[in-house]
């Protein structure tokens, strides 16, 4: 099967196992975002005439939400918190650090693929600022030094 | 006989290396032929001390921390597991004066139990209030809960009662009770703690909601930042479901209420109910209009209870000890306790439960112990991204709703950040217009442009640009935010960055004496 089939096929599978949920939706682009890491634009027409929707209407909610993504994100997603917790404990230095150190900015990834970066609003992780997550991983208490250790142990065991 | 070794499974605590520690524990007590049993419970809430492990002995539970893994062999050496003596022992974890002298009701459990624990639930007080519940009439859940004085504890602080009695008086054939655990506050974890380190509170909450209001279904609508709350929601929904707490016939009442998490996706404004109600029928999180109010026609149309993780978490205790023990506490018109939550630059960070009515002085430096820097603290900014910033001299407000609404200045959701005195108040003016920027839905103009405006504005005002104009623009500009929008996004984001304007005008660039607008 070619790779556009895998993932048409994937996309189809979630998409009978959730719609005739009430208030689908949310939970189908969860779903193709947990499965692929992002909601391939071929699959909104799928979505959409499974839900008696337009596809603007779909892409309209992909897009309203910070969270959803129609392009694939690096290896590893970086949500590094901006919140105003963090930036009571250096969160401004260590956003420039994190920039520096992983050449992009906000919503980037690297050239060779391995991390996006995205921000966060708040990780509820206030009492151990500044905070990060990368994939499901939540850390606490980030120091430039922290950040740097865990990024090369990250990418040695890549 | 094993010894029982606690190690929090808290998010938080896992952040500083938990899961670590509890896997050296578990690996040097096989070493060493040591029998233990290790239970991962929520956290006290003394982040400063996580990961705190804690082990039962004959005296009680102590505690010792904070514990990184290079620390396990040495505390086996000081034979911790019999209570020996460590450079990291603390004493008898209750006895710590920062968890002794709080009043604990909701967060009762919360770091003493096993949060996977039916068993441990139940054998701590839980399900009382349910079995309570089970024998009364609606109407009496609904008096019992508007007698208790609860007022929201999302922030809004609208009596819960008055809003069960709407959805119990209004006829259909289906209603929802929804919590709102779209904690996005920053300085705000208490319902991540609660869902973390007490699942079943919440479970049973709102199934005394759906019991009282004739509501079957149930919704958490949690936030896609809290991936460690999602597990154990959903582990403890299982195990509710299988013990017949959950279901169509809740031990053996013949009563339904079934309970389902949804996950949001990043969006900060899908914490406003309306939005949260768009949102969980698979839209845009537009915020809607009100009226008509969501207890009268709310999520699919239908009557609904939508409330935060707190309140319905504090509802098992009112129905157990009756809403007259919950009363007792607090001050004026704000009843029974608030979990606050101290973040940002102190030294002391974590969960504070009281009564209302601590001022905030006390909770920054007896319960705080200062700012973590060690230099002063200038601006305590309390009730998330839409609150206040408070300076020194109003460190004496009681944490009272009225008492802080008579400051312009709100307690919301109880979370305190607090900022030393190298903070740059036009820049966390700034940043304020820059969050309502990036979060708003869109539907109000002073919201969806104004912050964009205001953002430029704040801009200048920080480079000296025009001062003279400028600074009457952004007031001008705060005005109509304030007053055109929808909801509290648009509608408070004024808060902070007027609060930080007149409080501290010299970040500005300008004299007091010219702020007296």
């Amino acid at each position: 099967m070619t790779e556009s089939g895998s993932t048409q096929s994937t996309v189809q599978e979630i998409i009978a196992a959730l719609k005739d949920k009430p208030g689908a939706l949310l939970p189908i682009l969860h779903g193709i975002q947990d499965a692929m890491g992002y909601i391939p634009a071929e699959s909104v027409p799928g979505i959409a005439t499974a839900l008696s929707l337009s596809r603007a209407e779909v892409h309209g909610v992909i897009s309203f939400y910070h969270y959803f993504r129609d392009t694939p994100p690096g290896k590893q997603t970086i949500h590094l918190c901006r919140a105003e917790s963090c930036q009571a404990m250096g969160g401004r230095q260590l956003e420039e650090h994190v920039k520096s150190k992983l050449g992009i900015d906000f919503h980037e990834t690297t050239a060779d693929g391995k991390f996006s970066l995205e921000p966060v609003y708040c990780l509820g992780n206030c009492a151990c600022s500044p905070a990060m997550q990368i994939g499901k991983e939540i850390y606490g208490r980030v120091s430039a030094d922290s950040f740097d250790a865990v990024i090369n142990n990250t990418e040695a065991s890549a | 006989m094993s010894i029982t070794i606690y190690v929090p499974c808290d998010s938080s605590a896992v952040s500083l290396g938990a899961d670590r520690v509890a896997t050296a524990i578990a690996q040097e007590a096989e070493k060493r032929s040591i029998d233990i049993k290790l239970v991962r419970n929520g956290s006290r809430g003394m982040y400063w001390l996580e990961p705190l492990v804690e082990v039962a002995t004959s005296k009680g539970r102590l505690a010792y921390g904070p514990v990184q893994p290079g620390d396990v062999s040495g505390l086996f050496d000081a034979d911790f597991t019999q209570g020996g003596e460590h450079a990291l022992s603390l004493g008898i974890t209750e006895e710590l004066d920062y968890f002794k002298k709080q009043q604990r009701l909701t967060f009762a459990r919360i770091g003493k139990t096993d949060p996977a624990s039916l068993t441990d639930y139940v054998e701590n007080d839980g399900y009382r209030g349910l079995k309570n519940a089970l024998s009364m009439t609606q109407a009496q859940i609904v008096q019992a809960v508007t007698d208790s004085g609860l007022r929201g504890r999302g922030g809004a602080a609208f009596p819960t009662g008055i809003k069960w009695k709407t959805v119990l008086n209004t006829v259909s054939p289906q209603k929802y009770i929804i919590c709102n655990a779209d904690e996005g506050d920053s300085g705000t974890f208490s319902d991540r703690m609660v869902m973390e380190g007490d699942p079943f509170v919440l479970i049973e909450g709102m199934t005394i909601a759906g019991l009282a209001v004739d509501a079957t279904q149930g919704y958490i609508y949690l936030r896609i930042e809290y991936p460690h709350a999602f597990e154990v929601l959903n582990a403890a929904i299982a195990t509710a479901y299988q013990a017949g707490y959950l279901g169509d016939n809740i031990q053996g009442s013949g009563k339904t209420f079934n309970l389902e998490v949804r996950l949001g996706a990043g969006a900060y404004v899908c914490g406003e109910e309306t939005s949260l109600m768009e949102s969980l029928e698979g839209k845009r999180g537009l915020v809607r209009f009100k009226p008509p109010l969501p207890a009268i026609s709310g999520l699919f149309g239908q009557p609904t209870v939508v409330n935060n993780v707190i309140s319905l978490a504090s509802v098992p205790v009112i129905l157990d000890k009756g809403g007259d023990y919950y009363r007792d506490f607090g001050m004026g018109r704000s009843r029974g306790t608030l979990p606050v939550q101290l973040a940002g630059n102190i030294k002391r960070p974590g969960l504070v439960e009281l009564g209302f009515g601590l001022t905030l002085r006390e909770l920054l430096y007896d319960f705080g112990g200062g700012a973590a820097s060690g230099r002063p603290i200038r601006a305590v900014q309390v009730g998330g991204p839409l609150g206040a910033y408070l300076p020194d001299s109003q460190f004496d407000t009681p944490l009272d709703y009225e008492a802080f609404a008579a400051i312009w200045a709100v307690v919301g959701h109880g979370g305190i950040v607090v900022f030393d005195d190298t903070v740059n108040m036009a820049e966390m003016a700034r940043y304020s217009m820059e969050f309502c920027k990036i979060e708003s839905c869109g539907k109000c103009t002073p919201c969806r442009i104004g912050s964009t405006r205001g953002v430029e504005v704040m801009d200048d005002i920080i480079n000296g640009r025009n001062l003279d104009k400028n600074i009457p623009l952004l007031r001008d500009l705060c005005d109509t935010l304030l007053n055109g929008s929808l909801c509290a996004l648009g509608g408070m984001t004024p808060y902070p960055v007027l609060s930080a304007l007149n409080h501290f005008p010299e970040d500005f660039g300008i004299n007091a004496k010219a702020t007296a607008a």
